[in-house]
This record gives C-alpha cells, sequence and structure tokens, in this order.
C-alpha cells in the first residue's frame, strides 16, 4: 500500500488496521513522515517534526503488539498536537518568537494522556502567535497554507493543525478555541472540528490565552474521528482547577448512533443573528446557500427545525475583544526572559526593566502586542468597570439566551464562519475584518458551550462548514447530529468531502 | 546608607502637637506541608531552587490548585479574630514586574477576602485598646531576590541577581487592621502589644510557627500624625523591613519624631515606603507611593470561587483551642497572678515555658521564679532568648522538686544547673555525677563542725559571751570546707548544739 493510500485512511479505520496486524505504526508513521517531508514545505503546517523519535515511539508500539501486550484502541496511531501544549523535551513556542528554543520539563494533562494510550507524535503545528488570529498569518515562524487552496489561508489559530489533518500530514491533530480557533479552520479545510465543554477538557499545560475561554479539542476528518480523540483527552483532571469531575457522555458511541440519520424529535434551532434574516451583512451568499441546504436536510432526516432569536449575540464580539485580551495581558506577563525562552540586551547596559522591556519589545509580533495593551487598558484603574465589568455582563446576557433558547430546542446551529478560506493576506491590515471571522463561534465560547463544526458542502470549491452548539456537557449531542449530517452529505455525494480536495490529484506522487 | 541623618523631634513633645494613628499588615507564612498552588514542600532553608515545580516558576501552561489547609487555616485565624466569614470569595491576580514574582502577577485576593471585620483587645500598661481588623486574606509569597556584589545589597549597583524559588508560592495570610487612633504617647507600645497577641493567637492555633527572624511573620507598619484636635488624619508612611517585636515599637517611635520634624517645618509627609534599620532604629525611603502601580487587579479565571460551607466553618470556630486571652485569665486565677504579674512573664517571653514547666509538676511560683529569675539572667548573659536556653521545663521542674525534698539547696541548684546547660544531663543526672547532694549529719559534718570550733576558739567565746550572730562565721567555714554541700540550717543547728549547748 503507498504512503498517500494510507495517509488516506481516516483514523478509526488506520486503528483498525493496526490492531488487526496489516499495518505496522512504523509503516504507518513513516508514511505520514514521508509525506511530510514532500509536501510541508509548500503547506507549512509544522513547527517541528522529530521522525526519528516518532519512529522510535512507533517501534515500540509495535514490538508491544508483537509481544501480545493488552494495547489501547489508539496505540500505534499517529497524531499531530498544535505548538499551543507544552510537550516534554520537545520544542514549544506557541507560535510566538518569545519561546524560541524553550524545551519544556513537563507535559501538558492532554499530551500525557495521548502518550499513554500509545500516540505517535509527529510534531508539534503551527498557529498565530499565542492563538491570536484567525489565519494562522500571525505566526512569528511561517505562513501556512490551505490544502484546498495553497493561496489561502488554512483558517486561525489552529490552522497548522487543520492543513495537516486535511492536507493528508496528520491523519487528526488536536487544537485549541478560544473564541472559534479549533472550529473556524476546521469549517474552512473541510474538517470536523469540536471545542468541547468549558472545563471538560483539562487546561493544564496548554499556554493560555484567555483562561476563562481557553479549550483543547479535536481536528479530525470524520466525525467518529473527532469523538474518539476527544475521549483520550477528556475527563476530570485535579491539576486544573476548573476541570469539571463529572462523567462525559459517551461521544464515539454517539457519533456511530447519529450517522445512522434518524433525527426525529430532535428539536433544531437556528440563530436568527448569526446569518439570518437582517443579519446576512458580511456572510457570502454560498455559505448562506450551503447553511440553508443543511437546514433543510436536516428536516428531511426527522428533526424539528425552528427559527431562534438570541439578541444578545450582537454583543459577543466587542465583549470577546475585552475578556480575552484583559485575560491575555495577564497570562502574558511570565514572558519577560528571565526563566525561559529568549532575552534582550542582557549585556550589563541594560538594567533590570530594559531588559524585561526590550525582551518583550523583541519577542512578541504585533497582534499580541495589540491585545496585551487593549487588555492593560480595560483592566486599568478606573476602566475596569466601564469596560471587563461590562463584558463580564454581557457575557452574562448571552448565556442566558442560551438558556433560554435551550428551554425550546435542543441544539442550536448556524454558519461556523460567515466566509469560505480567504486569501493569504487579505486582512493582515485590517483588524477588525480578521476578528469578523470569529463572529459566529464566539457566543459559544463566552458561554463555555460546546461546538462543532462539521462540513455542509463547497462554495466556490472551498469548503463550509456548519456549527451546532450545545447546552453545557451535553456534547453528545454536537456529535449525534453531526455525525448524521455528514452520513447524509457523503452518501448523496457518494464519496468524503475531503475526497474532492483538488492538490491530492497532485500530491499522490510526492512520497509513494 | 548615606542619606542624610533624618531631624527629629523628641518624642514627648511630639505629643504635645500631633495625634498618631498607625495601622499594621501582617503577613504569616502558613506552616502547611506544601506550597500554596502545589505540591512542593515549604521546608525553611533548603538549597536555592530544589522545591519548586512548573507550578511555583511559573512556566507557561502551568496552572494553581489552591491547597485547602491554608484556606482553612485563615478561617481559623479568622474565627479567632472574630471576623466575619465570607460565604463566597475569591482569589484575584495582582499584575506587576519582578523577577520574584514568576508569573508575572501575585495569586492574591482582592474585594472578595475570606475574613472580614473582626477585632483585636491588646492590654497596655493596664489599659485596653481594641484593634479593629479590617481582612484577613489569602495570598501566596513571592520567591527571594539576592544582589550580588555592590555595596547596599540592592539591585541597584549590583553585579547580577540572583532569585531562589523556594520561598515562591508559600501560603500567605495578610491580617490588615483599620487605621487605629487615639492611642497617643502609648502608639509605639499598642503597635508591639498587637503584633504580639497576635503572633500568640497564630501559634496557639498551630497555623505558623511565626519566627520574625525567619520572614514567617512580616510587618508593615503604617503611621501618621495629625495636629491634635484635627478632623482629618494625616498622610502615612508604610514601614517595611520591621523584622522583630521591638522593631515594630521603634519604627512607630522613629516615624513619629521624624514625621514631627517635617510637620513643624511646614513640609509635607510623603505617602511612601519607608525600610526600617535595626542597627540605627532609623527608617529610609523607598518607593514612592505617590507614583502607584496599578495593579489591575481582576478575578483570577485559573481558580474557581471558594464557597465556605456555614456548617464546616461553625465546626472549625467550635474546635478553635484555648486562645492567649483566654488562657492567660484562666492561668491568672489558676496561679493567683496580679495582671502585671501576668505582663512580666508574657513580656519575658516566659508563659509557655512556665506552663509547661508547672504541667511537669513544679508550683507555679517555683516555675515562674527559676524563669524569671535564674534563668532569665543566664538567658541574658549568654544573649540568647529564653526559649534558646538549653533547658527544658521538665528538667526546670525537676531541678525545683530535688530542691523542695531537700536533696540539693539553691547553691547546688545553681550548680546543678551548670551542669544541665553544659550539656551533662538532666539535673538527677548532674547532682549524681557532681556529687552535688546535700550532706546529712554525716562524720564528715560533724567532723567539719568540731574543726571549725576547734580553729577559732575567739569565735567561740563571743558567741557564749552572748554575741550569738558571731556563728555565722562559723557556719561559713564549714560551709566551705564541705564546698557549700552542706544543708546551712543543720549545720547551724549542730554548731548551736556544740557551741551554745542547748
Ligand atoms: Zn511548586
Amino acid at each position: 500500500m503507498s504512503s498517500t493510500e494510507l495517509t488516506d485512511l481516516d483514523a478509526a479505520e488506520l486503528g483498525r488496521r493496526l490492531a488487526g496486524g496489516e499495518v505496522s505504526s512504523v509503516e504507518a508513521t513513516r508514511a505520514y513522515l514521508d509525506r511530510i517531508e514532500a509536501e510541508d514545505g509548500a503547506v507549512g503546517a509544522y513547527l517541528h517534526v522529530d521522525g526519528e523519535t516518532a519512529l522510535q515511539r512507533a517501534a515500540a508500539v509495535d514490538a508491544a503488539r508483537a509481544a501480545g501486550e493488552e494495547l489501547g484502541p489508539l496505540a500505534g496511531l499517529p497524531v499531530a498536537l498544535k505548538d499551543v501544549f507544552v510537550t516534554e523535551g520537545v520544542p514549544t513556542t506557541s507560535g510566538s518568537k518569545i519561546l524560541e528554543g524553550w524545551r519544556p520539563p513537563y507535559d501538558a494533562t492532554v499530551a500525557r494522556r495521548l502518550k499513554d494510550a500509545g500516540t505517535v507524535l509527529l510534531g508539534k503545528t503551527n498557529m498565530d502567535e499565542f492563538a491570536m488570529g484567525s489565519s494562522t498569518e500571525n505566526s512569528a515562524y511561517r505562513v501556512t497554507r490551505n490544502p484546498w487552496d495553497l493561496a489561502r489561508i488554512p483558517g486561525g489559530s489552529s490552522g497548522g493543525s487543520s492543513a495537516a489533518v486535511a492536507g493528508g500530514l496528520a491523519p487528526w491533530a488536536l487544537g485549541t478555541d478560544t473564541g472559534g480557533s479549533i472550529r473556524q479552520p476546521a469549517a474552512v479545510t473541510g474538517l470536523v472540528g469540536h471545542k468541547p465543554t468549558y472545563g471538560s477538557v483539562s487546561r493544564y499545560g496548554l499556554i493560555a490565552f484567555s483562561s476563562s475561554l481557553d479549550q483543547a479539542g479535536p481536528m479530525a476528518r470524520t466525525v467518529l474521528d473527532a469523538a474518539v480523540l476527544h475521549e483520550a483527552i477528556g475527563g476530570h483532571d485535579p491539576r486544573d482547577s476548573t476541570s469539571i469531575d463529572a462523567p462525559s457522555p459517551p461521544l464515539a458511541e454517539c457519533a456511530r448512533r447519529g450517522a445512522t440519520g434518524d433525527l426525529k424529535g430532535l428539536r433544531v434551532g437556528v440563530v436568527r443573528e448569526l446569518g439570518g434574516e437582517g443579519h446576512t451583512d458580511g456572510y457570502e451568499e454560498g455559505v448562506l446557500a450551503r447553511m440553508a441546504e443543511a437546514v433543510q436536510l436536516i428536516e428531511g432526516m426527522g428533526a424539528e427545525v425552528r427559527e431562534v432569536s438570541c439578541p444578545s449575540f450582537d454583543l459577543a464580539l466587542p465583549a470577546y475583544y475585552l475578556i480575552a485580551p484583559s485575560e491575555a495581558s495577564s497570562n502574558l506577563a511570565r514572558f519577560e526572559g528571565m526563566r525561559f525562552g529568549i532575552r534582550v540586551a542582557d549585556d550589563g547596559r541594560h538594567d533590570l526593566d530594559e531588559v524585561m522591556a526590550l525582551t518583550r519589545e523583541q519577542g512578541f509580533g504585533p497582534e499580541v502586542k495589540r491585545r496585551i495593551i487593549l487588555g492593560t487598558y480595560a483592566l486599568s484603574a478606573g476602566y475596569y468597570d466601564a469596560y471587563y465589568g461590562q463584558a463580564q455582563k454581557v457575557r452574562t446576557l448571552i448565556t442566558r439566551d442560551f438558556t433560554a433558547a435551550f428551554a425550546d430546542v435542543d441544539v442550536l446551529i448556524s454558519p461556523t464562519t460567515p466566509s469560505v478560506a480567504f486569501p493569504i493576506g487579505s486582512r493582515v491590515d485590517d483588524p477588525l475584518a480578521m476578528y469578523a471571522a470569529d463572529l459566529c463561534t464566539l457566543p459559544a465560547s463566552l458561554a463555555g458551550l460546546p461546538a462543532t463544526s462539521v462540513p455542509c458542502g463547497l462554495s466556490e470549491g472551498l469548503p463550509v462548514g456548519l456549527q451546532i452548539m450545545a447546552p453545557a456537557l451535553a456534547d453528545d449531542r454536537c456529535y449525534s447530529l453531526a455525525a448524521a449530517v455528514e452520513a447524509a452529505l457523503d452518501s448523496a455525494r457518494g464519496h468524503r468531502l475531503l475526497d474532492e480536495l483538488p492538490t491530492r490529484a497532485g500530491a499522490t506522487g510526492g512520497a509513494a | 546608607m548615606t542619606t542624610t541623618p533624618d531631624r527629629l523631634v523628641d518624642f514627648d513633645e511630639v505629643l504635645t502637637r500631633y495625634e498618631p494613628v498607625i495601622g499594621l499588615e501582617t503577613h504569616v507564612e502558613l506552616g502547611t506541608a506544601s506550597k500554596m498552588f502545589c505540591g512542593c514542600s515549604t521546608t525553611f532553608g533548603a538549597d536555592p531552587n530544589t522545591q519548586t515545580c512548573p507550578v511555583c516558576l511559573g512556566l507557561p501552561g502551568s496552572l494553581p490548585v489552591a491547597n485547602a489547609a491554608a484556606v482553612e487555616h485563615t478561617i481559623r485565624i479568622g474565627l479567632a479574630l472574630g471576623c466575619r466569614i465570607a460565604t463566597w470569595s475569591r482569589f484575584a491576580r495582582k499584575n506587576y514586574f519582578y523577577p520574584d514574582i514568576p508569573k508575572g502577577f501575585q495569586t492574591s485576593q482582592y474585594d472578595e477576602p475570606l475574613c472580614t471585620a473582626g477585632h483585636l483587645d491588646v492590654e497596655v500598661d493596664g489599659e485596653t485598646y481594641r484593634v479593629e481588623i479590617e481582612r484577613v486574606h489569602l495570598e501566596e509569597d513571592t520567591g527571594k531576590n539576592l544582589h550580588v556584589g555592590g555595596a547596599t545589597g540592592r539591585i541597584h549597583g549590583a553585579d547580577h541577581s540572583l532569585v531562589d524559588f523556594n520561598r515562591a508560592g508559600i501560603p500567605l495570610v495578610e491580617i490588615v487592621t483599620r487605621p487605629i487612633p487615639g492611642t497617643g504617647a502609648k502608639a509605639p507600645e499598642v503597635a508591639r502589644a498587637y503584633v504580639t497577641e497576635l503572633r500568640e493567637i497564630v501559634q496557639a492555633l498551630g497555623a505558623s510557627d511565626v519566627r520574625m527572624e525567619q520572614g514567617s511573620l512580616r510587618c508593615d507598619v503604617n503611621t501618621s500624625l495629625a495636629p491634635i484636635g484635627s478632623l482629618e488624619w494625616g498622610t502615612r508612611t508604610e514601614t517595611k523591613n520591621v523584622n522583630s517585636l521591638r522593631s515594630v515599637e521603634r519604627s512607630v517611635r522613629y516615624e513619629m519624631r521624624r514625621q514631627a520634624a517635617v510637620l513643624d517645618a511646614e513640609g509635607r509627609v510623603l505617602q511612601e515606603t519607608r525600610h526600617f534599620h535595626e542597627d540605627t532604629g532609623s527608617t529610609s525611603p523607598g518607593r514612592s507611593k505617590e507614583e502607584a502601580t496599578d495593579y489591575r487587579y481582576f478575578p483570577e479565571p485559573d481558580l474557581v470561587p471558594l464557597a465556605p460551607d456555614a456548617a464546616w466553618v461553625e465546626k472549625l470556630g467550635a474546635d478553635l483551642p484555648e486562645l492567649p486571652a483566654a488562657r492567660r485569665a484562666r492561668l491568672m486565677e489558676e496561679w493567683g497572678l496580679s495582671a502585671t504579674e501576668m505582663a512580666w512573664l508574657v513580656n519575658a517571653d516566659a508563659l509557655g515555658l512556665v506552663t509547661d514547666t508547672v504541667a511537669a509538676g513544679a508550683s507555679p511560683a517555683d516555675a515562674r521564679k527559676w524563669w524569671l529569675g535564674e534563668l532569665a539572667r543566664r538567658a541574658n548573659d549568654a544573649g540568647v532568648e529564653l526559649t534558646q536556653l538549653a533547658v527544658t521545663p521538665a528538667q526546670v521542674a525537676e531541678l525545683t522538686a530535688l530542691l523542695a525534698d531537700g536533696t540539693i539547696n539553691d547553691q547546688l541548684a545553681r550548680q546543678t544547673l551548670d551542669g544541665v546547660l553544659a550539656g551533662e544531663g538532666g539535673p538527677k543526672q548532674v547532682v549524681e555525677a557532681r556529687g552535688l547532694a546535700v550532706m546529712g549529719e554525716s562524720d564528715e559534718l560533724v567532723a567539719a563542725v568540731e574543726a571549725a570550733i576547734a580553729g577559732a576558739p575567739d569565735v567561740v567565746e563571743k558567741v557564749r559571751g552572748g554575741k550569738v550572730q558571731a556563728l555565722g562565721a562559723l557556719v561559713g567555714a564549714v560551709m566551705k570546707t564541705t564546698r557549700g554541700k552542706a544543708d546551712a540550717a543543720t549545720v547551724k543547728r549542730m554548731l548551736e548544739e556544740r557551741v551554745v549547748g542547748s
């Protein structure tokens, strides 16, 4: 079997073949490493790849399997991690120059769980610096390109992960989502991405952007893969005080059941404020058209669909851009060159304050500085109540809108992002246009609710995502509806959406 | 430091024109086994940076988990100070840059502290002063900076600086008083009495070892002066680096005298942080608060709010140990002491020692006599604290028992103590090893008595002639030949029998 054929398999299928002995972990890992070698120069998904270590781990799993050891379902499966996750001994930068050269002495809880499950780490993926951005153009290191069109962005901030998984450079990956950073890149690359309920996946070892919003989650080629990866990383962690100590519903099982397509009795709300009547400004027609078709599809499978109004969602964007920068201004204070990362101007001629200031001046990129300044201002004496305080009140209003909506419906749906992948460079000089990419994903972030993006077709040859939002801890509802939509569209189409990826044909010769 | 010496006004004169207001912020390092937000050990004196982990080093990605034992200690301190315990309390981030703050913020409490509105009554010269407690809150300690090179030990002029993060993250309770007016000339002593009493309470609760010299209890002392009769309080200064009870008192006294001089010269007292200097008893200016840092406090999103259960708090209150004030009242009653006598014991830091000595079997009177007398003298001579003497309360009790049963006399007891302090063992062991027991009416003593009579016929003559007090010279002679081991009363009786005849 060729490398490309192996890397075309979804993780569940690859896992089956690994378990059955048809493929070894070394073969699978080498197939991915070969493709990374051949294609990542063009895609730019990874910041760090250590093939030797990956092959060693893969060989260890193969040896354990050969020795008849009891292995978990993920054993031997390659995985990629967004560079925001701290990994022991493996360079971790969060996309920033300021952490260049840092090799952490510990593993993030989710990285540890994946390691313990026997997965093989392919590498660390590119991202907007400190997860601040929607295009991965804010990375301090490299540009990442969308495998559907290399002139376009892969979304962000988890754009390295989305490009890797869509481009066949990883079977699945972890991302993080603060205001949409899993869902939006998944949407624009034709992947499934899920932001779990806040507190249901550990944040320990996730380099913080905005502590009250950050969540790690899966990015995968299928709903089932996403659910399986989510189950592997989820659950209570005593090292994270905000971690919820409650059993999580079985997600993979819901994804499997959901794929049968029976939605009778499911009540679905379409959020008017997210692309509905009177709220279509900034939404591309193609996106709205795919959204309308998805609504029909869901109705056709027996669900009861109605429009729901959540008026305070209009305030989500300004509230988010006060809360997230405020927390970030404090979270990023530890990067001052004293204990890790780069240190600038420590030449005996600059005093302590100057060394710290110059380190930050040269270590942080413009978007990070913009948000630190914004957040510092919002928390300042005399402005706190007007900005941070007000934003927290808006957050409460948004939560109330969700609570009211979920009294009548089981899930809410919307487009994941108002547009398809935009061209690289087209929004870099316009932060507000860039921020608009998060318009639909912010409400669930601010309310701490689970939300999935699942592909719902193409517009202008580029993927469009459908967002499914559910009440806290009801992540299973997101997965079952997403699985139903995925199954119906795949079967109507006769193949997976990713099979239409135009660069595929050209890529097959890469490393066969 | 080579700053110009401050002009000072005579203390008594200060009080003819000004009224002081004091306030204290006291930090107590809790004696929990692990740090406030991680599992690292808190043992004092370990090699630098050996008690650290990703959390207390503030490494990217690390997260705090609050230490439940520290929360419990804080609530118990609050209860002992009569505070209201919050039903809902949050940690907050205090943002500022300094290398000993690993996260770029200190996790503290801001507008939602665990305990508020308490009080502590302290006594100075028989008068009671009520100190209102504004708040008791929980936070984490900083690391320790060591500035190498340069003359001052400060960062300016140093060749390089080192940071030890062993202390970073140790739980710290901050106890803040409301401004304390109306203490007049007693302000310095009230300040000292407050810290003394607070220390006793924390110690009684077992919440900390409260050792000022190791920094596990630290004080910031606020002082201001206003003209007598003024409706407004003056500008306050905050004196830091006050590392002993005596320094608390001295720093208030010094600031009152300094500020009076500034005000007399129609100057303005600057709102600033000042450093206390133990050697000179003076303060010098530090950071000016008038260019104050904006700490940009906001609720710590990495920690969940604390919501102490009412029933649990009630149980903590019911289970508090006997507090120092109640204990003193009980002991005064039991031991029959006056308030002044009790004050002496407390001021000498001997109450605990005496209590333990009584518990080991000594009479309260004997125990007090030894600790406040001979032992206090010895400590003073050796330049150590009473508690640091190499003798235990149980050994002191044993000593008083040997005295009471006549095994030794006062002089022998002092010699016995010499042996105990020299590490020769307990009193009984020393008496035996050194042969210090009182002589009975042994042949040796009879011989000594008769030798004394034979050796001083002139004295014998005088006694027989009616000058009975001359007998003292013969007693002295016998005591000398027996090297103090004889019992003086026995010797006197034996001499009387032989010289005067009875
Ligand atoms: Zn630690």
